[in-house]
């Protein structure tokens, strides 16, 4: 289905092998291979306890798979893990803990700037610089508990800009935030791209998923598919993702068809 | 007045107060990362586990010296604190329930301890009794260094540490993809927390102790939104608090330290829940009736203004009971059309009727613009 397998490994941005991860004996990620090439932005897809945030995580190491091997650019991930960066998901922390938004995108210089040091005139310039690329630069003094859902978002998105990476992973970066941030993260995305990084982006919505992405991963706990999008988004793999929702799938093929 | 001459010039007092300050300042600093790290009532369930740590120390040595009852303490302390983790990785029990668990039994063994030394005929080992709600009073130089020795070294480290307690307390999966050793860091953090808890045992108490960990921080975090400035207050706030249990009850005889630390600190508690700008709750009903009354003005002011435009001038009059009937929110817009009047923002043209000012005209288009986008 796939021609991937042919990329010699160091033009992947991400090369994936035998991924099983198992919360108690239960398989949530089964076996998964995946390759990801250079530059594409592909979409996460896939039902709910698909294993989708799983999966990020453990080529994150945030997660220690049963069984498995996550190359970046070639070399384990351990390695290249300056090359990475990750947003994750805009709940997984406190707002209201005390502190603002250029103190929060400053966070992602941290790996770069050694122990016993403080980030000084530099790191927060660039800090500054990534919050006017995703429209926030107005907003480096606001304490973060007074943001919005779209602009906690956006914080997140710039902190993962300054560690200056090759490839982003984020998850769920479009979940509960307005049509305006929603665009503009669209924006940001395919800038990411021009610029030859790598996206990944776990998805929600398969309305928008043509509209947004060039490839795409269908998930559901195995890899049900993955490739350009063109080639693998289809009804009969949408409904070997979804299972029996064949209702949905049809009304979103024929929406597609239009 | 008298106390503080004292406390410049009596050596026992000034000894006493110096190593309160210092360990209050260890414990709110540190207090600050539990209380964001979620682990508040970690710091009750370790100061409990120390105690069999303590009667352990001095069982096996037979000495009193505050370093040997402090390691003591510290190791079994430590030792409560992986078991709590141990417990809520590897079985069923919640965290919660670990912590109770933990805190009753290791402060039960060390009652049953404490209770059996002191059957024992040695007359040595009258003093550790002190150790449940604390006798600064006891305190002697040779504790003072030992309790400044530990407290420079939490201080320093937490500074040294500083960007990566803070973000290892905010986002441990981001610290984790950026590269710094999670774990190493989260037991360091421990470690010192541990170390602040057992340093202020003797002083304020095995019971008591967790308050001046978790008070001074949670009365911090009302004053300030920012990390530094946080624990450099919950610092201040718990030395306030440790010098003043300290003094208080070295003056009066058999009036034991922790209780007298846990009344100040809970007043500090209580003014800043109260009392602080921002998060204080005075503060919040002021801006909340503010705010209710600016809502109210910009209605009647919009309602005089809709009413003006059908006519040909804008400050054509209008009477007190079309208001009345427009303003369904207030009921009555008497009270804010005198309000209006202060804020010259509108004036009666006779007893029954009013009209805008320009002022009044012109913040009711501003506000229409902003709220209804130009037109009503």
């Amino acid at each position: 289905m796939t021609t991937d397998h042919a990329i010699p490994a160091e033009d992947l941005a991400i090369d994936v092998r035998d991924l099983t991860v198992a919360y108690r004996e239960k398989p949530v990620l089964w076996d998964v291979d995946l390759q990801i090439p250079d530059g594409v932005l592909m979409a996460i897809v896939g039902p709910n306890g698909a294993g989708k945030t799983t999966f990020i995580k453990s080529v994150l190491g945030l997660i220690t798979p049963a069984a498995g091997s996550v190359l970046v650019h070639g070399k384990p991930y351990q390695k290249n893990r300056s090359q990475v960066a990750y947003v994750p998901q805009r709940g997984s922390v406190d707002w209201g803990f005390p502190t603002n938004v250029l103190d929060v995108v400053t966070m992602g210089v941290y790996g770069m700037i050694g122990w016993f040091r403080r980030p000084g005139a530099a790191q927060k310039a660039q800090a500054i610089k990534a919050l006017a690329e995703v429209g926030m630069e107005s907003f480096a003094d606001r304490q973060i508990s007074e943001l919005s859902g779209g602009q906690q978002q956006r914080v997140f998105l710039a902190r993962a800009l300054v560690q200056d990476a090759d490839i982003y992973l984020m998850d769920e970066p479009f979940q509960g935030v307005d049509a305006t941030t929603e665009r503009a993260i669209v924006e940001l995305l395919r800038a990411l791209r021009e610029r030859g990084k790598t996206v990944v982006v776990v998805h929600h919505d398969l309305q928008t998923v043509p509209e947004y992405f060039d490839h795409v991963l269908l998930l559901n706990v195995r890899r049900i598919a993955a490739g350009p999008v063109e080639d693998v988004f289809t009804e009969e793999n949408l409904r070997a993702t979804y299972g029996g929702r064949v209702a949905f799938v049809s009304a979103l093929m024929a929406r597609k068809g239009e | 007045m008298e106390i503080l001459t004292e406390l410049f010039t009596d050596y026992t007092l000034r000894t006493v107060a110096l190593g309160a300050a210092l360990l209050g300042i260890s414990a709110g600093a540190l207090g600050c990362f539990a209380l964001l790290r979620r682990q508040s009532l970690l710091g009750d369930a370790i100061s409990h586990a120390a105690l069999p740590g303590i009667a352990l120390a001095f069982l096996l040595t037979g000495s009193k010296s505050s370093l040997v009852l402090i390691l003591g303490a510290g190791a079994v302390g430590w030792f409560g604190s992986v078991l709590i983790a141990a417990l809520t990785r590897r079985t069923p029990i919640t965290y919660d329930t670990a912590l109770g668990i933990l805190l009753s039994v290791f402060f039960g063994v060390g009652l049953v301890m404490l209770t059996f030394i002191q059957r024992m005929p040695d007359a040595n080992q009258a003093g550790l009794d002190s150790f449940l709600f604390g006798q600064a009073a006891a305190l002697m130089q040779r504790d003072i260094y030992v309790i400044l020795a530990i407290g420079s070294v939490i201080l320093l480290l937490t500074v040294a540490f500083w960007k990566e307690f803070k973000l290892i307390s905010f986002d441990p999966d981001m610290a984790e993809t950026l590269g710094l050793p999670v774990r190493a860091l989260e037991h360091l953090l421990t470690g010192l927390f541990v170390a602040a808890i057992v340093i202020g045992l003797q002083t304020v108490g095995v019971v008591l102790m967790s308050a001046l960990i978790v008070a001074p921080a949670a009365a911090a975090r009302q004053w300030t939104n920012r990390l530094g400035v946080m624990v450099l207050l919950a610092a201040v706030f718990g030395a306030v608090s440790g010098v003043s249990g300290a003094v208080s009850s070295s003056m009066a005889p058999n009036l034991p330290t922790g209780p007298v630390i846990v009344v100040v600190v809970s007043m500090i508690v209580a003014a800043s829940l109260l009392f602080a700008p921002n998060r204080g709750f005075v503060f919040r009903k002021i801006r909340e009736w503010k705010s209710g009354r600016a809502l109210r003005v910009d209605a009647v002011l919009v309602d005089l203004y809709t009413l003006a435009s059908q006519h040909a001038s804008s400050d054509y009059p209008h009477s007190e009971q079309v208001l009345n009937v427009m303003s369904s929110m207030s009921g009555t817009a008497k009270r804010t059309l005198h309000l209006l009047k202060t804020l010259e923002l509108a004036q009666p043209i006779d007893d029954q009727r009013w009209s805008l000012t320009p002022a009044g005209e012109e913040r009711a288009r501003k506000f229409i613009e902003e709220h209804y986008g130009g037109g009503v």
